[in-house]
């Protein structure tokens, strides 16, 4: 394997052209997207560059107390993140079972990957947990996020059909039944759609970035197929978790929609 | 309340937001219509009495029992509601039909059944067409249809008259009504029809404002 070729800081910065087209273009046909672009750019590149001074530190020094407190602001970061997306729409009843489902579906899949599927040792060592953690925690948020998007919408267009069901004697669960499963299934489709493109449209992230880093493609390969599994188990856990008890969030100990 | 005093319906000191007062009510058996202009709150007591909703004050009684004290599900497969403007589920007419019967746990009754229900409400159409393609009164029938099925100790119609052509309406009321007559059930509809009312009713209450302002029999 060839050693990794380190970026100078006139390497990264010529990769900021791609910032300078994307606003040309933007600019250019009059869509109103400069300012966040801009704000996105320079949010991402702080963030990384705060983050990276961070791993060294954590790296350096494996502790299971920092690896557990990393993890858990990740966790909460990506709760505040769904609930402020779904702002104004968002009860408080809701932003506990999004709370609920990132940490038993995310939390669950996750240490089942670390402990079971890769074994990691010592289990707190962060080299392994907290970038296994981003891809865990990080998928959960896209498809509960996906799933409150669906569940919220659904609830107002097909309020009709499920206060008809409810006239004819149907429970809170039975009503909001097809609501449930096809939130589950808008979902969870992108989670299917790319693993049905991996390795073929596209190499992904964490395998690219072992590859680049020297590791065998095979090595890089089976941890990335352990990873997406263990993707697909959060993305569904969590999603099934948010709609199971969210759709309860929507009506009253009466079984009457609110 | 005492057991052996009941009426059907007892309601007590009732308010609905600022839509609904009325003090006091007894709704017997029978054939009951609550009359009065659109907007005066007679779809609230409807929903009330099927308890969609429930009072902000005040209690319902039904055969004595107070609403709070009874499971909403069971009492919804109790006392049925046909709404003005019914909503279809997703298929066929025979997934219409049956969604009421999985709601329930039940097993769904024979095709020979659907079919004599189809017929009794004047929908001729097979069990496997489409309800899209219905028309607004089709649907109104196939709504009728899915209700006459559960057999509900009471039916709750709203409006029966509104949305629909004078035919429509005709054989929607009065096929309730010769159910409810010869079941022996009881039906409590809401119109703004004067003709209705008096034509179906047994026990007429006018409605206005959300209050109660008179009773009065059709045959009086």
């Amino acid at each position: 394997m060839n050693s990794i070729i380190e970026l100078t800081f006139w390497q990264i910065a010529a990769a900021y052209l791609f910032v300078v087209i994307t606003l040309i273009i933007v600019k250019s046909r009059g869509i109103n997207r400069d300012k966040e672009l801009v704000l996105s750019t320079v949010r991402m590149t702080l963030q990384l560059v705060i983050a990276s001074y961070a791993l060294v530190y954590i790296l350096d020094n494996p502790n299971p107390f920092i690896t557990i407190g990393v993890v858990i602001l990740m966790t909460a970061f990506a709760i505040y993140t769904i609930v402020r997306k779904f702002k104004g729409m968002m009860t408080n009843k809701l932003a506990k079972v999004i709370t609920l489902s990132m940490a038993f579906g995310a939390g669950g899949c996750l240490i089942y990957l670390i402990f079971i599927v890769i074994g990691v040792k010592p289990w707190y060592n962060p080299q392994y947990f907290i970038p296994i953690a981003g891809m865990i925690i990080g998928n959960s948020m896209t498809g509960v996020s996906l799933a409150v998007k669906n569940l919220l919408e659904a609830m107002a267009s097909r309020k009709h059909v499920v206060e008809e069901a409810l006239i004819l004697g149907a429970t809170p669960r039975e009503a909001s039944a097809r609501i449930i499963n096809q939130s589950f299934d808008s979902a969870i489709m992108p989670t299917i759609n790319s693993m049905l493109g991996m390795g073929i449209i596209f190499l992904p992230g964490m395998m690219t970035g072992q590859i680049l880093a020297g590791v065998s493609p095979t090595t890089a390969i089976a941890y990335q197929i352990g990873i997406m599994l263990g993707i697909l188990g959060s993305v569904a856990l969590s999603v099934i978790i948010i709609l199971q008890l969210g759709y309860k969030t929507f009506f009253n100990e009466e079984a009457q929609l609110l | 309340m005492e057991n052996n005093k009941y009426s059907l319906f007892d309601i007590i000191g009732v308010r609905y937001q600022d839509i609904l007062n009325i003090p006091e009510l007894a709704i017997g058996e029978g054939v009951t219509t609550f009359f009065g202009p659109s907007g005066s709150g007679k779809t609230s007591i409807l929903k009330l009495l099927n308890r969609l909703i429930s009072p902000t004050s005040g209690q319902i009684f039904y055969k004595g029992t107070a609403l709070e004290h009874t499971d909403p599900i069971d009492h919804r497969r109790k006392v049925v509601m046909l709404s003005q403007n019914p909503v279809m589920f997703e298929g066929s007419i025979k997934d219409n039909l049956n969604t009421s019967f999985r709601f329930r746990k039940h097993l769904v009754p024979e095709d020979k059944t659907l079919s004599d229900v189809l017929e009794n409400v004047g929908l001729d159409k097979d069990l496997g067409f489409l309800v899209d393609k219905l028309s607004g009164g089709e649907k109104q029938r196939l709504a009728l249809a899915r209700v006459i099925l559960l057999k509900p100790e009471v039916y709750l119609l709203d409006e029966p008259s509104s949305a629909l052509d004078d035919n429509s309406a005709d054989v929607i009321i009065e096929t309730l009504y010769q159910r409810v007559r010869s079941e022996s059930k009881s039906m409590i509809m809401v119109t703004h029809s004067k003709s209705i009312a008096q034509k179906y009713s047994n026990n007429i209450i006018n409605v206005a404002g959300g209050k109660i302002i008179s009773r009065g029999f059709s045959d009086e």
